[in-house]
């Protein structure tokens, strides 16, 4: 299952492991990824909390944990390669995985189509 | 877009637009800040081939005698560069001083080939109303200023500009670093100079507003030449150690400070006939209390304008006056006030980002090497 949130990011959700990661729609709005900070392993985070940076070639923007849990694993290969944001948002160029402490803040976000819907309004 | 409409428009507006730029509002203009080629791209064409920024929002005047005198005897009144000893076709960097030896802004001046000595002045778009306000009230009854409202500003910079310019006009290549000329661009008489802001061999041309859409394109349809926005035009004339002005200086910041003194003439920095002379004087002879250095972050991470600086022991010594990420040197590149102990090159900084103490050295200016083409005399 995926989710969507309206802050451009997206969850990967199998069991109570939820990968996350930032839309296509993102990366292009930040052009060149050239840092990324992730957070420590182990470190817990509320909904919406701040939980990783992103970096363009022009300014840094947050990464909100999208839901209260704990940071199971991070994606290292963006320390060595922050472009993978760029050419892979969907998938290599995930940020953190997340162990959910409530599923049901999830169940308000949009699946694909919704997302899709929601970016076509954008433009 | 709504946001634009209360926006100045330059005559490159329609065609900026048309090619992908993202316009947002620079200095009340509404100026592209990126092309769909993306500004990492953007700048990497520019240190390879060739990039065209409109600059149509800086101002451009001209500045002719009053008195029957040399224009640029009037100037060196409120700027310390060797204005009167420059030849027709010639052109210097300089700044506007106040009382104090603060600069107000910086600028280039040209001297016109006009029997009168008149000069050609480029000022910064975000001080131009100010600029000229100083001039004609310190200068009044010296000399006349004309702003030049009819005309855009086109840069061409890069390795490949000469190739491009000389496609329409082969007599571009004689023009050497810092000199100027007037050169027919597609039947138009257009006043060109051989400079720029982005540390590459290049190209500005004053062109007529009315001319200038049609040379943009023109220049554009060359296979060498891409549109270039702010973003890129930040991260090149960083690389390239150039100030910003209202980022890197200020009102009250002094060219010692600043670290622009190469820009005092000879005999000026001996006599001190400028504004704030005295001071500026004596911080060349005893030093000043802070230093604009170069500062070069260890590790990834950009630190951006306004980030802290502090010594290995945790005490604030400066800030960030401008930061980023460096295409072309591939990592973050910053500069900043210190304090002027810590000047010297290598000495060892911490830049406070997002609360952590990241490690970082004072570094050399620039980045990356200029590559003016220079004439041999």
């Amino acid at each position: 299952m995926i989710k969507f949130t309206e802050e451009h990011e997206w969850l990967l959700v199998d069991g109570d492991t939820v990968t996350v990661g930032i839309t296509d729609y993102a990366q292009k709005a930040l052009g060149d990824v050239v840092f990324v900070e992730l957070p420590e392993v182990g470190a817990s985070f509320g909904k919406d909390e701040d939980a990783a940076v992103v970096e363009s070639v022009k300014a840094a923007s947050d990464v909100f944990a999208p839901i209260s849990g704990e940071i199971m694993d991070v994606n290292g290969a963006l320390e060595d390669d922050p472009s993978l944001v760029n050419s892979a948002a969907m998938d290599a160029g995930w940020f953190f995985k997340m162990k959910a402490s409530d599923m049901s803040e999830m169940d308000a976000m949009m699946d694909e189509t919704g997302y899709n819907d929601f970016v076509a309004g954008l433009e | 877009m709504s946001d634009n409409q209360t926006l100045l428009k330059t005559p490159l507006f329609d065609l900026l637009t048309a090619a992908g730029g993202k316009m947002v509002p620079f200095a009340s203009y509404a100026m592209p800040v990126q092309f769909p080629m993306g500004i990492m791209g953007e700048h990497n064409h520019t240190r390879s081939k060739a990039g065209l920024f409109d600059v149509s929002h800086m101002g451009q005047c001209y500045i002719r005698s009053l008195d029957g005198r040399d224009p640029a005897a009037a100037l060196e009144r409120l700027m310390p560069g060797a204005l009167q000893s420059l030849k027709p076709g010639k052109m210097r960097y300089s700044m506007l001083l106040n009382d104090d030896g603060g600069m107000e802004d910086d600028l280039m001046v040209t001297r016109s080939f006009e029997p009168d000595g008149m000069l050609y002045v480029v000022v910064n778009a975000a001080c131009k109303d100010k600029d000229y306000a100083i001039i004609e009230e310190k200068l009044a009854g010296k000399v006349a200023l004309e702003p030049l409202e009819d005309r855009a500003l086109i840069a061409l910079q890069g390795p490949k500009a000469e190739e491009v310019l000389a496609s329409l006009a082969p007599g571009a290549t004689e023009l050497g670093f810092m000199e100027a000329t007037m050169i027919t661009l597609e039947g138009t008489v257009c006043w060109v100079s051989r400079s720029g802001y982005t540390g590459e061999d290049g190209y500005e041309i004053s062109v007529p507003s009315s001319d200038a859409e049609a040379l943009a394109r023109r220049l554009l349809s060359h296979e060498l030449v891409e549109p270039i926005g702010l973003g890129a035009r930040d991260s090149l004339r960083l690389e390239a150690g150039l100030c910003l002005s209202g980022h890197d200086f200020n009102a009250s910041i002094t060219p010692v400070e600043a670290a622009v003194t190469f820009a005092l003439g000879k005999k000026r920095r001996l006599t001190g006939d400028f504004p704030g002379g005295e001071k500026i004087l004596a911080q060349l002879a005893e030093g000043t209390s802070r230093l604009l250095v170069g500062i070069k972050p260890q590790g990834r991470a950009p630190a951006r304008e306004g980030t802290i600086i502090q010594d290995t022991s945790g005490n604030d010594i400066g800030i960030l006056t401008s930061g980023g990420f460096g295409p072309t040197v591939g990592g973050p590149i910053a500069m900043g006030f210190v304090s002027a102990e810590f000047a010297a090159v290598g000495t060892e900084i911490n830049l406070i980002v997002r609360g952590k103490s990241l490690p970082a050295r004072v570094a050399n200016t620039p980045f990356v090497a200029q590559r003016y083409k220079r004439k041999i005399t």
